[in-house]
């Protein structure tokens, strides 16, 4: 059984292609459901944000099991074809799955590293995933893994720490300026997109009162209403600006609306108490002579850019931290799915020896049919202790291998000794070479084990440099 | 003995403010705690100094202008290790650890023998520990104003660096500027009376225009100015911060004409 992951994100693909290929909250449950009936696929969690669409899967074999998401990605977005979509996919199997998935979740992956959202999407895709019955054992683990490093990198790293979107860098200035943000007030001119999410952000921090103006002042009573703020007269808004502890200034005007004498006037009638201005329209409407005035502080949009360019830079330093925690939380899975490996391997060894066992007996009393019910216990007696004795250091060892971090090695060795993979690797790269007779040999031998073949999960260097 | 442990407490408050001065250009919680280690174990250290020097008797009533130092340098690091606890206000130890230091530091370079006044007046240290406790406050106003006017140039120039995220808001450090003056003006207030006393005492006049005084009074009006100023016409932020820098130029002064008047005491 393998783990792999097929999709897209913002990486690979334009905005037009992820928006055709999100599948809508209403029909995730059928769509889960559906991808369980593609041949092959055992588990199955579908992870959409507007940045990435991508199917995580338990499978059979690697090839077919990256052939069916394909298909059921063609599937479920008619609009699409095959060649449109093929392009911008990528593929991963084994390790890294498990490496692209706690990237991903740690928001290491994201087009802003360190952004929070992607977390609780990846919860929510894992929670649609545990409704609709679509994951398991191996599923469940991963992703609940995951999530726990998504955490300990947001706790042990600084990479979400600090503003790298424009309305919030603007909440984050103001406190600089002013720490505590409840009973301030803040006075939107003109109502841009961009001023209304930063006053938004101010008002999510305790800002006490928005007073706002614009032209229009239908257009600023329904704003105003928004933020249960107060509309205030366009030619009016500089002798009241004196009120507002913080001015975002966001018009299409031409000119210059605040100039320096206006915010000089302001900053007197606060009685030196500090006013904190920003400007976020293009062409700039608030005069950059304001630098000039005392207890005022303005900054406009490339300030803001600046600002958040240089936390960007930190994020970026913090998440070579971040990597190094995925990286360690990898290994610690593999340990576990080495586990799953080692005990079917054990049973399937047990259980191949004793099928030997019980046909070369049938066969040798098939000859020796006189033998006394006496002597068919001996010989009985000494087939079981051969193969207990010839099977005894193998099983010692499997059972180590499951802590030792070059167990894949062993378990390898084990199914080639004793030929425990009867249909042969899939990839078929590292499976002996059988001949037909063997082979229905071990059909007949082996039919009910229930093997779980993760051996692709564990790392291929270490077993190779062992090998060495 | 008393001395040793001085000498501990001087190395211990060094090596604190090379670590503090360090954290304000290093992120790092390791660091941070070294230093705050550092200046409680400077202030264990101090406090066993001081007390030890307390026990050793007859020399509480001369009072020196040292004893004054080592106690306003002490009483500083308390303030400090107080305020830590705090939010924002680790960032302080940066700022006041120095301070600190080169108080004790002065205590070491002036010369050992000079009384602050002829130990005619019992009460003599009273004045010197209202005053030393007024000083404290505006020391820490002076911080206060200093770390303003670095954010504030910080905020001005666009510098969003390690100091600009580790200095307090501007609106923090205006209101701890405002109450340090407010609680330290009423103990230099007390210190000035009680001082004026003790000079009826030994000197048999309370006023006789000696640098000490004359620079202790002008500090007193001064701060009156600063705090009425403050309500009045809104001398706050940038303006407050430049006013208590200045005024506590105007304290040194005064530490100054204290010592310009004891080795003038101690030659006659």
């Amino acid at each position: 059984m393998h783990i792999i992951t097929v999709g897209l994100s913002h990486k690979t693909a334009p905005v037009e292609l992820r928006e055709l290929l999100a599948v809508p909250d209403s029909r995730m449950g059928e769509a889960l459901q559906r991808l369980r009936t593609y041949p092959g696929i055992k588990e199955g969690m579908l992870l959409q944000t507007c940045n990435r669409v991508e199917v995580y899967a338990v499978v059979d074999q690697v090839e077919s099991g990256f052939s069916a998401i394909q298909e059921f990605l063609v599937d479920s977005h008619l609009s699409l074809s095959a060649e449109q979509l093929l392009p911008h996919l990528y593929w991963h199997s084994g390790e890294r799955t498990i490496s692209h998935l706690f990237r991903v979740t740690a928001s290491l992956d994201s087009m802003v590293v360190g952004e929070p959202q992607i977390l609780g999407q990846v919860k929510e895709a894992f929670r649609l995933a545990l409704t609709h019955n679509a994951s398991g054992v191996i599923l469940n683990k991963l992703v609940k893994k995951a999530i726990s490093v998504a955490k300990r990198v947001r706790s042990e790293t600084r990479i979400a720490e600090n503003a790298v979107s424009v309305s919030y860098a603007a909440v984050e200035l103001a406190k600089k300026v002013f720490g505590n943000l409840s009973a301030r007030t803040v006075m939107l001119v003109g109502a841009g997109e961009m001023a209304k999410l930063a006053a938004q952000h101010l008002v999510n921090h305790g800002v006490r009162q928005v007073l706002l103006t614009t032209r229009d002042p239908v257009r600023a009573r329904s704003v105003a209403n928004r933020f249960q703020g107060l509309p205030i007269p366009f030619e009016e808004f500089r002798s009241e600006m004196a009120k507002a502890d913080i001015v975002i200034c966001s018009t299409g005007a031409s000119h210059y609306l605040i100039t320096a004498e206006d915010v000089l006037r302001a900053v007197r009638e606060r009685k030196n108490r500090p006013i904190f201005l920003i400007d976020v329209s293009v062409p700039r409407n608030i005069d950059p002579a304001v630098r000039d005035v005392d207890n005022a502080f303005l900054f406009d949009i490339d300030d803001l850019e600046m600002h958040i360019e240089q936390n960007r830079e930190e994020r970026r330093a913090e998440s070579v931290k971040a990597e190094v925690i995925a990286h360690e939380e990898v290994e610690v899975i593999q340990k576990w799915l080495q586990s799953l490996v080692a005990t079917p391997t054990i049973v399937a060894l047990r259980k191949r020896a004793e099928d030997i066992k019980q046909a070369e007996l049938a066969k040798a009393f098939h000859r020796l049919s006189a033998l006394s019910d006496q002597d068919r216990e001996a010989v009985e007696g000494l087939a079981s202790a051969i193969v207990n004795k010839l099977i005894h250091g193998p099983l010692v060892a499997l059972k180590s291998a499951t802590q030792s971090s070059n167990g894949s090695v062993y378990i390898d060795a084990a199914r080639r000794f004793y030929d425990l993979d009867m249909s042969g690797n899939p990839q078929g790269g590292d499976s002996c070479v059988s001949t037909p007779q063997e082979i229905s040999d071990q059909a007949k031998l082996n039919p009910s084990v229930a093997q779980v073949d993760v051996r692709p999960l564990v790392d291929p260097k270490v077993s190779h440099e062992s090998q060495k | 003995m008393t001395v040793v442990f001085f000498q501990i407490t001087l190395g211990l408050y060094f090596l604190g403010t090379v670590t503090f001065l360090i954290c304000l250009v290093r992120r790092s919680e390791g660091l941070s705690k070294v230093a705050l280690g550092l200046a409680g174990l400077g202030f264990f250290t101090h406090t066993v100094a001081l007390a030890l020097q307390l026990w050793s008797g007859d020399e509480l009533k001369w009072v020196t202008f040292q004893k004054a130092m080592s106690f306003f340098s002490w009483s500083l690091v308390l303030v400090f290790l107080v305020a830590a606890t705090r939010q924002y206000l680790q960032v302080l130890g940066s700022f006041i650890l120095p301070l600190a230091f080169l108080s004790l530091v002065s205590t070491a370079i002036l010369p050992a023998e000079a009384p602050i006044l002829h130990p005619m007046f019992q009460g003599v240290w009273v004045h010197v520990t209202l005053s030393m406790l007024g000083t404290v406050g505006f020391a820490v106003a002076f911080v206060a104003g200093l770390m303003y006017l670095m954010q504030e140039r910080l905020l001005k120039s666009k510098q969003f660096n390690v100091l600009s995220f580790k200095l307090p808001p501007l609106d923090f450090l205006d209101r701890l500027n405002q109450r340090s003056i407010l609680l330290g003006f009423p103990f230099l207030t007390l210190g000035i009376l009680t001082g004026a006393i003790s000079a009826q005492i030994s000197l048999g006049a309370y006023l006789s225009w000696n640098p000490e005084q004359i620079w202790a009074l002008i500090t007193w009006v001064f701060y009156l100015i600063v705090l009425m100023g403050r309500v009045t016409v809104g001398w706050r932020a940038k303006k407050a911060a430049y006013l208590t820098i200045v005024g506590f130029a105007g304290v040194l002064l005064t530490f100054l004409g204290v010592i310009l008047k004891s080795s003038g005491a101690s030659v006659s």
